[in-house]
Formats: structure tokens, sequence, C-alpha cells
């Protein structure tokens, strides 16, 4: 009970805490593949400290919705951040529900940030509501069956159950589903966090913002906890990748050593991904809205050829 | 004389309820009375899920007769159709024999079509109220085709006698009875290709009517369908849940993606009443398979999740449509188009829509996502049955059934957002007022049973496992639960909505604190929206319906084949001086100009040959009557 | 898509290193420690062309390239006044965009910097006068510093933001 509790408050530190650094991480690989030197990855964790001391400018328009809606992010992704299998393979709430559980959450988070983008009444934001709400939409079906792939092989939908099985059963993840499924769920990553070529994070023009236009009218304090969830939401995505899909080095007890051994596993896993996304984000380019669908569709058939090779490769 | 009428339904209703919830918890009893009804006498029974079902009709009436109380204070018509509509509704679930049924079933849609009709004057309500008509006889002869076949092979007409004699049918006339039946009752729980009366009816009848309507009369439909294919004629084939559970998926995707482009509240709600038909029918229909493949404990959770369905979708949708009525009655308006900025002029309406549109969402910890977790959980598990095109159809579903609850996410965003939030858009919307204080009550009880259901799934799964047994033909699965998390047998998976509430509290809080503790900022002002220095902001700057349903309209044009309609007026005197753009973008829908104007037509053309017969010579009459003579005289 | 990696790779890192502070020009007024300290790691800018000749605005979007790679020193730019702190206001303020300016300025959170750029941002330059112009940035909002030129070159803007910010690089 207490090492549930003790590694639950050390996920929610880390998920928290580290969040930034991974965007921060990921900002200075992409700027180096372009030839700038970029900013160090501590910048995030600036940027954060500086909004904290800006007043929130709020529009006459807007309701109670739109202040809420930063905390109700934050809230999902802290509460994700208890289930998701980062340091130890039983995450403290992990009974409170499995990856369709954690796919949902998601899901109440970027539902109450659409309508906070409706809330103020601006173009911009309705704009960014509703491509959001078709892409996050759009995505589901993939995330689900890419799931479903792995929860076929693991005979649970259990995120610790998941780790702990294809851990002790290396053949069991042996299997061309695995990398489809892999593959599937990176491109419903890049469409749910906001990455390229889905969306583009360091846009400017508002007509190409998806996540961005939702939130033109967050400031101050709003504004730092909306990027951090943004923050949360990446890390917790490249945590379900690393650890879901190579799950050597999560540990399934709870004790000092093994947490550390986590920990390292995880930076070491994360890393590797964020060269891997940096990469994917330089050598690609935005796609025009009315192909996303198309890139989504793609995935989808790569989620159910993943299902389908789970079925005959047994 | 409001109060006295929906007083009265509101009693019957807590009546119907503690009635049905005792039968739900196995209380089981049977009343006869031979004399009461035609050809069978009238016969009731309550068994398990006669009483889940008669607890549905029971606990929607209670908070929809209040609501009416102030809703329909001054409407003086209606009264005794609605005491009749719950009357008959409440018999349905207990009608053990075939005419006690089809009296019950006929009253219940004689009432509705009242109520549906309710503004005699109004093009409207007169053209939704006869399309409802001709689609629920249509369905109620498919019926009475199937209940009279299946008496006349079992020699009885007591669905009790079927259950017994059924399994000794060929299977062809247990398909055939199958399909009747399932023909007739889903016709009246909207499933696709059968809807188009809902879209029609619901909206065009008075909200708290449209409530009961969508939160429990289709729900019977889904009675019928459990009875039939579970029930009544015995475990079936493994066709019978693959078309349920097909059907199911088709529903639950058109349905969501016609309310997408809708934006009209109260048909928008019509169309997700579709939508979560189909959900429901995707969890029987997996309970149907797993039952026919003999894993009886996977059967029971398909058709566990299943009433939970039902029963959260009475819930959610029963407010939602309360909450539709205290916004088309505060604003006078049904179109989306018009509305806006309502969240600051009916705080309690907003507050319960919003609750409404995050349940039916799916989203944790509320109702809506528990049944649909539920449902995956069934859906996921179908690798236990070796048969592929079995998987596949699974699979189908699965992907259906995600793609679903985005899309449904998707639409009550819009339909929340467009409604209450930013500026109005109208000066109606501008001047709308809040429900008075019965409305709310109504409205606030159920946002509560929304609550209840999606954080006391522990309590409830239990009960719903017992009622569902029977249908599955085997005794509850052991599922192991606290009263805190549930957890499906064979560790396949847990859920626990209590906790997941508890981190979402502890979550909004933990940001609070951590502001608190690093000294952010706590000053707030208010300005105008940013506009990038445009000088006045007005409601023609916002987003409107349309324009947050084009994504979807585009990427699905192949399913609403757009029609672009463009005209552009000129000034006379010069063509380059434009007067005014119409612009119109309608869809299209496949099932009107693929199935039903193609079926009419031929109707149309075959009452014409048949009318040759009609001269109008009281000759040939006789003539007819001679040859009918002499052919009955044959064949007798 | 791989060969673009490849070349980008094989160009390596462009930046240049900034500007010697004995190069710039004297700035006039000064930041107040507090804004010093709290934005002396983050800068967010939202620039607002206020009836510029789009001749600064050829040299700030320089200034965001790789060779003089501002987002080194945590100085970004973004699209929305109220994610910003900083605003950099080009042109000699027309009469069309001085309520726009006003607004914008409004619209953004306090604490917040002008930085008007440019020999328009400063008095007008040579638009100085005329009858479609209020006067440079300082008519509208008030100005904490001046970069002036015309145009002045990315290297004299990178180095009038650094020393607003007393950045030692």
């Amino acid at each position: 009970m207490t090492a549930n509790l003790v590694s639950g408050v050390l996920q929610m530190l880390l998920v928290g805490a580290g969040a930034p650094l991974l965007l921060g991480v990921v900002r200075t690989l992409k700027a180096r593949l372009v030839g700038r030197r970029g900013p160090d990855p501590w910048q995030p964790y600036a940027d954060l400290r500086k909004l904290l001391a800006k007043e929130a400018v709020v529009s006459a328009t807007t309701s109670w919705i739109f202040q809420v809606t930063p905390y109700v992010l934050a809230a999902t992704m802290l509460t994700a951040a208890l289930i998701v299998p980062a340091l130890v393979a039983r995450p403290a709430l992990g009974f409170a529900g499995g990856a369709i559980f954690l796919m949902y959450l998601f899901l109440l988070g970027t539902f109450f940030l659409a309508l906070a983008g409706l809330d103020a009444g601006s173009a911009f934001g309705g704009m960014g509501s509703s491509r959001e709400a078709a892409v996050a939409a759009l995505a589901e079906p993939t995330a689900i069956v890419a799931i479903f792939a792995l929860a076929l092989r693991a005979e649970t939908t259990d995120l610790g159950g998941i780790v702990r099985r294809f851990a002790e059963d290396p053949g069991a993840a042996a299997n061309p589903g695995h990398l489809l499924a892999f593959a599937a769920f990176f491109i419903v990553m890049l469409a749910e966090t906001g990455r390229l070529p889905v969306d583009n994070p360091a846009t400017h023009l508002e007509l190409t913002m998806i996540h961005e236009a939702m939130i033109l009218e967050y400031s101050g304090r709003y504004l730092a906890l909306v990027e951090w969830a943004a923050a949360m939401k990446l890390f917790l995505f490249m945590t379900l990748l690393a650890n879901l899909f190579v799950p050597w080095g999560v540990p399934a007890e709870v004790t000092p050593l093994s947490l550390l051994v986590g920990l390292l596993a995880l930076a070491a896993k994360l890393t590797l991904l964020a060269a891997v996304l940096a990469v994917t984000e330089t050598a690609v380019a935005k796609l025009r809205l009315f192909r996303v669908p198309e890139l989504l569709a793609g995935s989808f058939a790569l989620a159910v050829l993943a299902v389908a090779s789970v079925f005959l490769v047994r | 004389m409001a109060l006295l009428a929906y007083g009265t339904a509101a009693v019957f209703g807590l009546v119907a309820g503690t009635l049905g919830v005792a039968g739900a918890l196995g209380h089981a009893w049977t009343l006869r009375v031979p004399w009461l009804v035609p050809l069978t006498g009238l016969e009731l029974a309550m068994d398990p899920l006669s009483g889940f079902f008669l607890a549905l009709v029971g606990a929607v009436t209670v908070p929809v007769s209040i609501y009416a109380m102030a809703y329909a204070r001054h409407d003086r018509r209606g009264r005794l159709a609605f005491l009749a509509f719950i009357a008959a509704m409440a018999a349905v679930p207990l009608a053990a024999n075939v005419m006690t049924f089809a009296l019950a079933w006929e009253l219940m849609s004689l009432a509705s079509y009242s109520l549906v009709l309710h503004d005699r004057d109004a093009e409207e309500s007169v053209r939704a109220a006869w399309v409802y008509a001709v689609m629920t006889h249509a369905g109620l002869a498919c019926l009475l085709a199937g209940m009279l076949l299946l008496g006349a092979w079992t020699g009885s007409l007591r669905f009790a006698d079927w259950r017994a004699a059924a399994p000794l049918l060929s299977p062809g006339a247990r398909g055939l009875a199958f399909l009747a039946l399932a023909l007739g009752f889903a016709g009246k729980a909207g499933v696709i290709p059968l809807h188009v009366w809902l879209p029609v009816a619901h909206p065009a009848a008075p909200s708290h009517v449209s409530a009961l309507m969508s939160g429990v009369m289709i729900k019977l439909g889904v009675y019928g369908l459990l009875r039939a294919g579970l029930d009544w004629l015995g475990p079936g084939p493994a066709w019978w849940g693959i078309v349920v559970i097909l059907a199911g998926s088709v529903s639950a995707l058109v349905g969501v993606l016609y309310a997408l482009v809708d934006h009209d509240l109260k048909r928008l709600l019509a169309f997700h009443s579709i939508e979560n038909v189909g959900i429901i029918l995707i969890g029987a229909g997996a309970g149907m398979l797993f039952r026919q493949a003999g894993l009886g404990a996977l059967a029971v959770l398909g058709v566990a999740a299943a009433l939970y369905h039902t029963a959260n979708h009475a819930a959610f949708k029963a407010l939602l449509f309360l909450g539709a009525g205290a916004v088309v009655r505060g604003t006078g308006t049904r179109n989306m188009e018009e509305m806006g900025g309502l969240i600051k002029r009916m705080p309690w309406t907003a507050a319960c829509f919003l609750v409404g549109s995050v349940a039916i969402s799916g989203l944790p910890p509320l109702n809506g996502f528990v049944s649909e977790w539920l449902t995956f959980q069934a859906l996921l598990q179908n690798a236990r049955i070796p048969s592929p095109e079995v998987n596949l159809v699974f699979a189908l579903a699965i992907a259906a059934l995600a793609l679903t609850g985005g899309l449904a996410a998707a639409c009550f965003v819009k339909a929340f957002g467009i409604t209450f939030l930013a500026l109005p858009r109208s000066g109606a919307a501008a001047a709308a007022h809040e429900a008075p204080a019965a409305m709310r009550a109504g409205m606030v009880a159920l946002g509560a049973a929304c609550v209840a259901l999606g954080l006391g799934p522990t309590l409830l799964v239990p009960v719903l496992f017992a009622v569902a047994a029977p249908l599955a033909g085997s005794p509850a699965p052991p599922v192991v639960t606290g009263w805190v998390a549930l957890s499906l047998p064979g560790e396949f998976a847990r859920l626990s909505t209590l906790g997941a509430a508890a981190a979402l509290v502890a979550g909004l809080l933990i940001p609070l604190a951590l502001l608190r503790l690093l000294g952010a900022e706590r000053r707030w002002r208010v300005y105008e929206t940013w506009g990038c220095g445009r000088l006045v902001q007005t409601a023609r700057m916002e987003y409107t319906a349309t324009a947050f349903a084009n994504p979807f309209k585009r990427v699905f044009d192949f399913f609403y084949r757009p029609v672009r309609r463009l005209e552009v007026e000129v000034h006379p005197e010069s063509r380059f001086f434009v007067q005014k753009i119409t612009y119109e973008n309608p869809t299209r829908s496949v099932f009107e100009e693929w199935l039903y104007q193609p079926a009419l037509e031929a109707l149309r053309v075959a009452a014409h040959r048949v009318r040759a017969l009609q001269s109008g010579s009281a000759n040939l009459y006789l003539v007819y009557i001679l040859a009918a003579l002499l052919l009955m005289l044959v064949l007798a | 898509m791989l060969r673009q990696l490849r070349a980008a790779l094989r160009a390596g890192i462009v930046t240049e290193p900034p500007p010697d502070r004995r190069e710039i020009e004297d700035l006039g007024v000064r930041l107040s420690q507090e804004a010093r300290r709290l934005f002396g790691r983050s800068l967010q800018i939202r620039e607002v062309d206020a009836g510029s000749c789009n001749g600064c605005e050829l040299e700030i979007a320089s200034l965001t390239g790789p060779h003089y790679d501002p987002d080194r020193f945590g100085i970004r730019f973004v699209a929305s006044p109220r994610h910003a702190d900083c605003l950099l206001v080009t042109g000699p303020v027309t009469r069309n965009m001085a309520e726009a300016l006003k607004r914008t300025y409004d619209a953004t959170p306090d604490p917040k910097i002008v930085v008007a750029v440019g020999d328009c941002g400063r008095d007008g330059g040579i638009f100085q006068g005329s009858y479609a112009v209020v006067g440079g940035a300082a008519a509208v909002v008030p100005v904490d510093a001046v970069i002036p030129g015309c145009p002045p070159s990315p290297k004299a803007l990178l180095a009038g933001l650094l020393d607003l910010l007393e950045r030692r690089p």
C-alpha cells in the first residue's frame, strides 16, 4: 500500500517535473538538425517560471469554462501519470482503469480545451476547436485498435499487465503485429500531441494552427498550466510508446533500486524516442489539413494489419 | 390541472420504478385476468429483465413529469395522452402473452402519435406524426406476423410456452420468426435503416415527450430484441448475433455522422439516440455471439454492458432533451446557429447540459464511459471464439465503436459550445431567460443520476449480471468487485470510476496548491477577445455550427454527398456589383434516396396498377363478390 | 526527406557568435531590475507592423533565421499578444494602425515591454510629419527601448535585445 503511494507520488513528480525537460530536449534536437544552436533543454522551465509571474488577461466574452479548463487539463494529465507504467509496471492507480480509460481521459482534456477555444468567440479559437475535434475523433479508432493488438497478445488491457506480460515473455512480442502497432501508435502520438506533420507547434500562422489556435486567448498562469499539460501529454505518449512496446527496464516491484533502474531505463528510451521524433519532425513538412485524415486512415490500416497479424501468427 | 396530471404521472413512475427494481432484484410474480383482453386474456409476468425495463420506465418518468409540470403548464392538450403513454410503456415489459403485448404496444404508439401531433396547425408536426404512424404500424405488422407465426407453430400465444417449445422448431422457422420480430423491434428502436421516423418525430414532439420517447420508448424496442434474440426463441445460430452486431455498428456510425452536420438541437439529439441504440446493440450482439460459442461468462458481460448502456442512455438522453427544451423555451428557436452565450443567461441549464454532454461523449468518470468500457471489454475478448468471420465482425465493431466515441465527443463540443458559449447570435438568444424551478429540478435529478451511475458501477454491475444471466444461459460470472473497483474475470481489466474521480479532484487541487506555492501572480484583468486589433467584436465573427462541422463534412463527403448551390444576385445596372450571394451546402441522405424513395415510388406504381380494379362499376364489384364466394366455398 | 536531412547535417551549426557590446549604440531608456530578472532567460516577442514599409520586417525575419538564432537566449516570437512579453513595434504608426496598436498593447498581459524598431518607430523616420502618420510608437504606447536604423540589421536587433535584457552572452 505504501509502496503504491510512494511509486504513485514519484511517478507524478517524474511526469510533472520531467515533461518540460523532454519538450526542451526535442526542441534542442530539432534546432541542431536545422543548423541552429537552439535553446538549451532547460528553456521550458524558464518559460513556465516567467509565465507564472505574468497577469492573466481574460476575455469578457468567456465564461467559467475558460478559467476551469487549464485545471481540468492538468488534472487529466496528472491522473494519467498515475496510470501509465512509467517507473514501475504496477502503477499506483492501475486499478482505476487500463488503456481504454487512458484514451478517454485524454479525450476528456481535449473536450474541455475545445470548449475553451469556442468560449472566447473568436474565429481562431473556433477553427482550432473544430480541427482538433476532427483529428482527435479520427485518431481514436487507430489508438483503440492498436491497443487491441497488444491486448490480444497480453490477454489484458491493463497497462501494467501488458508491460509485465511482454517483459516476462519476450516471445509474445516477437511478432510483426508488434512493430505495426508501434508504427500506428506513433502516428497517433503525432496527431494527439500536435506535432508535425499533423500540426506545427511552432507556427505563427493562425490558419495553420490546430492546438495553438485554441490557446491563443490564454495568458499568465492559465497559459503556464496549459503548456505544462501539453508537455505532460507528450511525455505520457512517449512513455507509452517506450514502455508498452519495449517493456524491458520497467520493474514490477517497488524498491529504491528498482525505481532507479526504471528511471534510467526510461530516460534512455525517451532520449532515443525524442531523437526519432526530432528527426521525423525535421524531415517532413506539415500536411494540408484535409490530407491529415488520409494519414490517420493509413495509421488505422496499420493497426488493423497489426491485429490481423496477431491472429495469423499465433 | 397540469400539476394534477403530471403529479399523478410522477407518482405512477415512482411506483413503477420501485416495482421494477424489486423485480430486477429477483422478486418474480405473475398476474392473470382472463376476461380483460380478447383471445388470450391479460397476463402480466415479472422477471429480472422485465423488472429492469420497468424500473427504467419509472425512474425516467419521475424527473420528466416534474419537469413537465412547468414546461407543459399552459398546454391543455396532451395530458391524458401522456398518462396513457406512461401506463402503456410500463405494461410492455410486463406483458406475458401476444394480445397483452400487442395492446400495450399499440396503446404506446397511439399515445405517442397523439403527443407528437401536439400542434395540429404546424405542417412539420403533421408530417412528423404521419411518418411516425406509418413506420410504427409497419413495425407492428412485422411484430404481429412474427408473433402469430410463432403462435401457430408452437400452438400457444404465451411467451412462457415459446421458451419451452422453440428449440423444437426447425432452424428455418426460428430464423423467420427472429427476422420478423427483429424487424419490428428494430424499427421501434430506431436501427438503421428503419430509423427515418426518429429524426422527424422527436424534434416535433414537446421536449418532455421527446425525453420519454428517446429515453424510454426506443429502449422497449431493445427489450423486444433481447427477448427475441436470447429468450423466446432460445439460443440462436451465429448469424443472428452477426446481424445484430453489424446493425448496431452501422447505426452507431450513421447516427453520429448525421448528428455532426445537423444544427437543429433536438434533431441532433434524435440522431444521437440512433447512435446509442447502435452501441447497445453492439453489446447485445456480442452477448448473442458469445452465447452461441458457449462462453457463458462473456455472454453475460456483453448483455450486461448493453443493459448498462440502456440505463445510461435513458438518463443522459432524457437530461439532454429536457435541457434542449429549456433552451428552446428560453430562446424560442431550435436552430443552433441562432443561439450562443446562453451559459451566462441560463447557468443551471448550461451546467446540466454540460453534465449530459460529458456523459454522452463517454468521458470518465461519468456513466457513458462505464458502459462503453464494459462494451469494449466484451468486444476485446473475442479471440476466445475460434471463428475467423466472427473475429472479423468483432474487429469491425471495435473500430466502429471507437470512431463513434470520438465523433460523439466532437459533436457535443459543437452542440454545447455553439449553443451556450461565446456571444449570442440573435436577439432571441441575447434575451433568453432561465428555466423555472420545476424544470431545473427535473434536470438536476437526471444529472445526479448520471453522476451516480458513473461513480457506482460496482453496485450496479452485479445486479445487471444477475439480470443478464438467464438471457445468456449461464449463471453470473464470478466478478470480483470491491466497493471501489470492478475487475473482470481472468484479470483482463479493472475499472474504478471512484478512484478516477478522486484522482481527478486531487489533480484539480494540485495545480492550485502548486501555483500558490510557487508564488504565481494572482492578478487578472478583463479585456476583449484578441481579434488582431479589429475595432469591434460582434457575433458574426465567431465560429458557426456549420463551420465547426465542415472538416467532418469534407472527410466523410463520400457519405454525405453534399450538394453545392451558389446563387449570385448582381445589381441590375452592372454585373460587377454583387447585391446578394446565397450559398447552400446541404447533405443528402443515403437512405432517403436509395431506400425509401424507390420503395415509395414502387408502391405508387403498384397502387396505380391495382387501381384498375376499382373501376367504379357496381356490376364489376358484384362479379368480384361472386368470385370471392366461389373461392371460399372451394377452399373450405 | 533523407536528402534534406543529409544536407542539414553536412552544413552543421551555422549560428554566429552574438554581437560585441561595443558595436551597438546607446538605446536610451533602461529596463527596471525586476523586468530584467523576469525576462532575462525567457522573452516572448510579438511583432506589430504599425504601417511599416516592411524593411524592418525583412530584417526581423532574418533575425529568426539560423545565423542569428535568438532562440538560444530564450527569445521567441509568438503569434498572440496574450502570450507575449515584448511588443516589437515597426513603422511610423499610421493613423489607421494607431488604434490597432493600442489594442494590441492592452491585450498583452503585464508586465510587458515595448521596443520600437527602426527610425520610423523612434519618431516617424522619413515619414515624419506626414498627414497619415501619428509619429513614432511613443505617441501611442509607452516605449521602453528603441533600436534605431533604417532598417536596423539583424545584428543590431539582436544586440539591442540583448542589451535590453543586459544578457551577458
